[in-house]
């Protein structure tokens, strides 16, 4: 019995490993979040209306990444510009 | 000095009430002055975990508004001449707690007391935001189950950004966690997630780990507080947490099985 035992639960097949990782995911993207100012999402669409002036892009081609460091924040935008625009000027 | 301290989890039915009953108890077993407010005022049930239902004539809205004193809405215990309880309103609504209110109570509170545990309500909405903004200290209160785990770490971004310490950029609440409902044979089989596991994700101070005990609903059935069950696993475990709280260093038991027999040892390494 104790040998059976201890081969069967060598290898545990209980979903506590999978409870982790979904919570490790969840909770980093939640901290995240609440890191970020709240102006973000305005500033993100102050920011696409200002260019879409001038090029036509939509809304997921602007990424906008926050990080938080110990002395500084570092605000990152990524806009991604149609191709049609390098091959007009 | 006395301390507030606030009972939270952000999710509901992980055993707040329950720790605050056993917290104050204990607390006040070992001579603290302590008084043990519950916040969740709609849903009063302090009063029946703590066994003094039937003697409850004021509550804390009625102290707030002025409609009677502290001396007439606080229940002294029967068992224990160091705790009061300050039963919430059965009929108002949360929003009768204004943070002014709340804090000129506090104070009052803190002339006379050592500890005064505050009782949060579950949720994120403005009874548990009142019973957390004054707090010195926090201990959430986790199951090991995930929506535990994700509200509690909800939770404790709420402590360090909107609590008055948060606000006023005095020094953090120190916030412990309390796992509670911790099953050890179905951790050591892999379904349910371990202390470490919880940790990992949380890295807070461990005040303690309650194990899943029958003598939980004993206690409340009989509004005795959990932790006057000296024989019992939950009992003994809340002594514990008691006590590292008052600063003394006690080793984490109900982590592991009990002691199992030769063979089994041998074969499990």
């Amino acid at each position: 019995m104790g040998l059976l035992d201890y081969f069967r639960n060598s290898r545990p097949d209980g979903t506590a490993n999978v409870a982790k990782e979904r919570l490790q995911i969840l909770v980093a993207h939640d901290r995240a979040a609440r890191n970020r100012p709240s102006y973000l999402p305005q500033l993100q669409r102050e920011i696409l209306d200002v260019i879409r002036k001038y090029v036509d892009v939509d809304m997921s081609a602007v990424s906008v990444n926050y990080e938080q460091e110990e002395a500084h924040e570092v605000l990152e935008f990524n806009i991604i510009l149609p191709d049609a625009i390098r091959h007009a000027t | 000095m006395s301390r507030i301290i606030v009972i939270t989890s952000g999710k509901g039915g992980v055993g707040k009430t329950t720790t605050s009953a056993a917290l104050s108890m204990g607390l006040a077993q070992r001579g603290h002055r302590t008084v043990v407010i519950d916040f969740d005022v709609g849903l009063r049930n302090l009063d029946l975990i703590m066994g003094c239902e039937r003697r409850v004539v004021y509550d804390f809205v009625n102290v707030i508004n002025h409609e009677a004193n502290l001396n007439q809405a606080l229940i002294r215990d029967k068992r224990c001449d160091n705790l009061y309880v300050l039963p919430a309103s059965q009929t108002r609504d949360k929003e009768a707690l204004t943070k002014e209110g709340v804090g000129r109570v506090l104070d009052e509170l803190s002339q006379s007391y050592d500890f005064i545990v505050c009782d949060s309500p579950a949720g994120i909405e403005h009874g548990a935001t009142m019973a957390m903004y004054y707090a010195d200290d926090a201990v959430v209160v986790t199951n090991p189950e995930v929506s535990s785990v994700r509200d509690s770490d909800r939770m404790l971004g709420i402590l360090s950004s909107k609590s008055r310490r948060a606000e006023t950029n005095a020094e953090p609440i120190r916030e412990h966690l309390l796992l509670t409902r911790y099953d050890v044979p179905r951790v050591e089989s892999g379904e349910m997630l371990s202390v470490k596991d919880v940790q990992d994700i949380l890295s807070l101070d461990l005040l303690g780990i309650i194990p899943e005990s029958k003598a939980v609903l004993t206690a409340s059935n009989a509004g005795v507080p959990v932790i006057l069950d000296r024989e019992s696993d939950a009992g003994q475990a809340y002594a514990d947490a008691v006590s590292r709280y008052l600063g003394e260093e006690v080793p984490h038991r109900f982590m592991t099985a009990e002691k199992k027999g030769f063979f089994n040892r041998l074969f499990r390494g």
